[in-house]
């Protein structure tokens, strides 16, 4: 036992070192020092402070799509639900007369709704979470579209810019609220009774409910918290923009997914992690902000980003099988 | 026991023989329906400009939808078939207006069509990769590269031979006897013929179809070369019919063509349904967009209405299959 012990790391990697993460963290790594070298603008503080603050909206989405997918589920409407949000937000303070403080917690509401009509139909009619939130999606654009009739809300009061534009300490207010956050799913997935549930009905629903598990109660949950999420981020979006337009959050879905995805969690459902999707999150900025600062265009960066989604879960998949 | 099982077989599906007339049934007594309703409040609605433009100018999407409701009959699903009909109309008059033959910028896009849908069907069924992993991926690798080649540019000056979609046959439009023709082949092909059940097969239970001699494999790869294929034909009808074409995705164009398949009757569970309840469902829906505008509804409210559609449709299928599920449990 000890013999083997000795000898193993001799040949194999440490196991700390094998993981997904650590692996995706050097791999961070190496690519922020290979971009500092070729463009001095990189990597300096404040275009790094710069990046946190573009990328809060998306991993804001990123932590309850963790869980989503860890339960083998996915939410294609986070985005539409961005933008149904970004419109309540605008039209019930500039429309309805609702004080902004009320229009926020109102917008907040809103987005909790939508994603607990996706996860009450997903776990009482049994819906396809697919097939549901490819559905919503529709609905939820289009609510943003019939309400706001394509008009767009501005002029917000200066203290409603703090979150999307202001800093603490020269650190932009949202990514303080996006660490905390990241802190708070990494533990709750990690360590409570609620996050080890996700991972069970992942890997074996049946299995799950045999144990006993609230199944039902986790998805509801789950799919609640990515709605609460997106508002969220719609909050963080307007602040940090000024306006509100109907087409906020267009294809975000893309990116929150590609996020989760490439920082290891499985598509399959019942693997993955937080920090593996904060490492996830910050490589996709990453990809932005070096093909921006090279000269690509952000249209072309889409390209990359589908591409490095296709090839993160061939990765993956193929790497699953010959460790099977 | 076994005797039981076949017979409770059979007597589903002539149940689910006749659910399936019966959507279809229903999506015509409704396209009719909307318009007796909506001609009553407008006239102008059931004018032959209205009713023609409608059937014109969305048959592109009927035909795309016979190969949607393939992809999902078979269990899988595409969304990147609006971003690759926008790159292959942008192709196909390039090649027009480059000065090529009619024929060739006819054929280039129905065949790169058929060789980009095949590939993500490889990808799907050998790699073991989700079908909306591979096409959300290669619906943004389209259309961002769609966007930064081209930059948007619009392209004019097509050549007179380019408008297929402007020919009659008897006086019937192109497309519409494209739409009919290939509605009509695809449901012959998928009610009478091996390959056509063999799709059915499986999207029901692969495993099952495979014991059966069924190679699932190949069945999506086939599908999605299919699937490739209609888009291809859709796309010669949408690119013919434009004076203009600009050289970006119709934005929204995927859920279209989904909710046309789906709420035509495809269950969205995979194994069921036929392509020509997707076929009057787009009619319907491009129906229940143009009467919008004749009852004075805004048109911003078009994307919330398909919305609501796709999800009761989709709900009412799967109340129904379950309603069915607990009478054979009781049984």
């Amino acid at each position: 036992m000890t013999v083997a012990v000795e000898k193993t790391p001799a040949r194999k990697l440490p196991r700390w070192l094998a993981r997904h993460e650590t692996l995706l963290a050097v791999i961070l790594v190496i690519a922020l020092l290979g971009l500092g070298a070729f463009n001095e603008r990189f990597l300096t503080f404040d275009n790094l402070l710069n990046q946190g603050r573009l990328m809060t909206e998306i991993g804001l989405i990123a932590l309850p799509m963790t869980f989503v997918i860890i339960t083998g589920g996915i939410d294609l409407s986070v985005g539409a639900i961005v933008g149904l949000c970004a419109i309540m937000l605008g039209y019930s303070w500039k429309t309805f007369g609702f004080p902004l403080p009320l229009a926020i917690v109102f917008s907040l509401f809103v987005g909790g709704l939508a994603g607990f009509v996706n996860g009450l139909v997903i776990t009482r009619v049994k819906v396809p979470p697919l097939i549901m939130t490819i559905a919503t999606l529709a609905l939820y654009r289009g609510l943003a579209e019939g309400v706001s009739q394509a008009h767009s809300v501005r002029g917000y009061p200066e203290w409603f810019y703090f979150l999307g534009q202001g800093s603490l300490y020269r650190v932009p207010t949202q990514l303080l609220v996006l660490v905390v956050l990241v802190v708070v799913a990494g533990v709750a997935l990690d360590r409570t009774t609620f996050g080890r549930t996700l991972y069970a009905i992942g890997s074996n629903e049946t299995a799950a409910r045999f144990s006993a598990l609230n199944v039902d109660r986790a998805k509801l949950i789950v799919y609640t918290l990515s709605g609460l999420a997106s508002a969220l981020a719609a909050f963080v979006l307007v602040s940090r923009v000024t306006t509100t337009r109907m087409d906020m959050g267009m294809g975000y879905e893309l990116d929150v997914i590609a996020a989760v995805v490439l920082g290891g969690t499985s598509i399959f459902g019942g693997s993955g992690t937080i920090w593996g999707t904060a490492i996830g999150l910050a490589m996709i900025q990453l990809l932005k902000n070096g093909l921006a600062l090279t000269g690509v265009k952000g249209d072309a960066t889409i390209v990359v980003i589908g591409a490095a989604l296709i090839l993160s879960v061939l990765v993956a998949s193929s790497l699953q099988r010959r460790r099977d | 026991m076994s005797a039981t099982a076949v017979a409770g077989a059979a007597r589903a599906r002539a149940r689910g023989l006749r659910r399936f007339a019966s959507q279809e049934a229903l999506l015509a007594v409704a396209v009719i329906g909307l318009a007796v309703v909506v001609g009553f409040i407008n006239p102008r609605f059931l004018a032959y400009r209205n009713v023609a433009d409608i059937l014109l100018g969305n048959a592109y999407i009927a035909i795309a939808a016979i190969g949607m409701s393939m992809v999902i009959i078979s269990g899988n699903i595409d969304i990147s078939v609006g971003a690759l009909i926008g790159v292959l109309a942008t192709l196909s008059g390039s090649i027009a207006v480059a000065g090529a033959p009619t024929i060739v910028s006819w054929a280039v896009p129905v065949v790169l069509g058929v060789l980009v849908m095949a590939a993500q069907g490889a990808v799907v069924a050998y790699l073991r990769i989700p079908a909306i992993v591979v096409t959300l991926g290669m619906m943004s690798i389209l259309k961002g590269g769609l966007i930064s080649v081209t930059g948007g540019k619009w392209i004019t000056d097509l050549p007179q031979g380019f408008h297929l979609a402007d020919l009659n046959v008897l006086g019937v439009p192109m497309p519409v006897v494209i739409m009919i023709v290939a509605t009509a082949l695809a449901a012959l092909w998928m009610r009478y013929s091996p390959s056509g059940r063999a799709i059915y097969a499986t999207g029901g239970d692969a495993e099952a179809a495979r014991l059966c001699g069924v190679n699932p494999q190949r069945t999506v790869v086939m599908v999605f070369a299919l699937h490739g294929l209609f888009a291809g034909i859709a796309t010669l009808v949408y690119a013919t019919q434009l004076r203009v074409i600009q050289s970006t995705t119709p934005s929204g164009l995927e859920l279209t063509i989904i909710t046309a398949a789906v709420v035509g009757g495809v269950s969205i569970l995979g194994g069921v349904g036929t392509v020509v309840g997707a076929t009057l469902a787009a009619i319907l829906i491009a129906e229940i967009t143009s009467a919008l505008v004749f009852i004075n509804i805004s048109p911003y409210w078009t994307d919330a209405l398909r919305g609501g559609l796709i999800l009761a449709t989709v709900i009412a299928d799967i109340v129904r299959r379950q309603r069915r599920a607990a009478r054979g449990w009781k049984k």
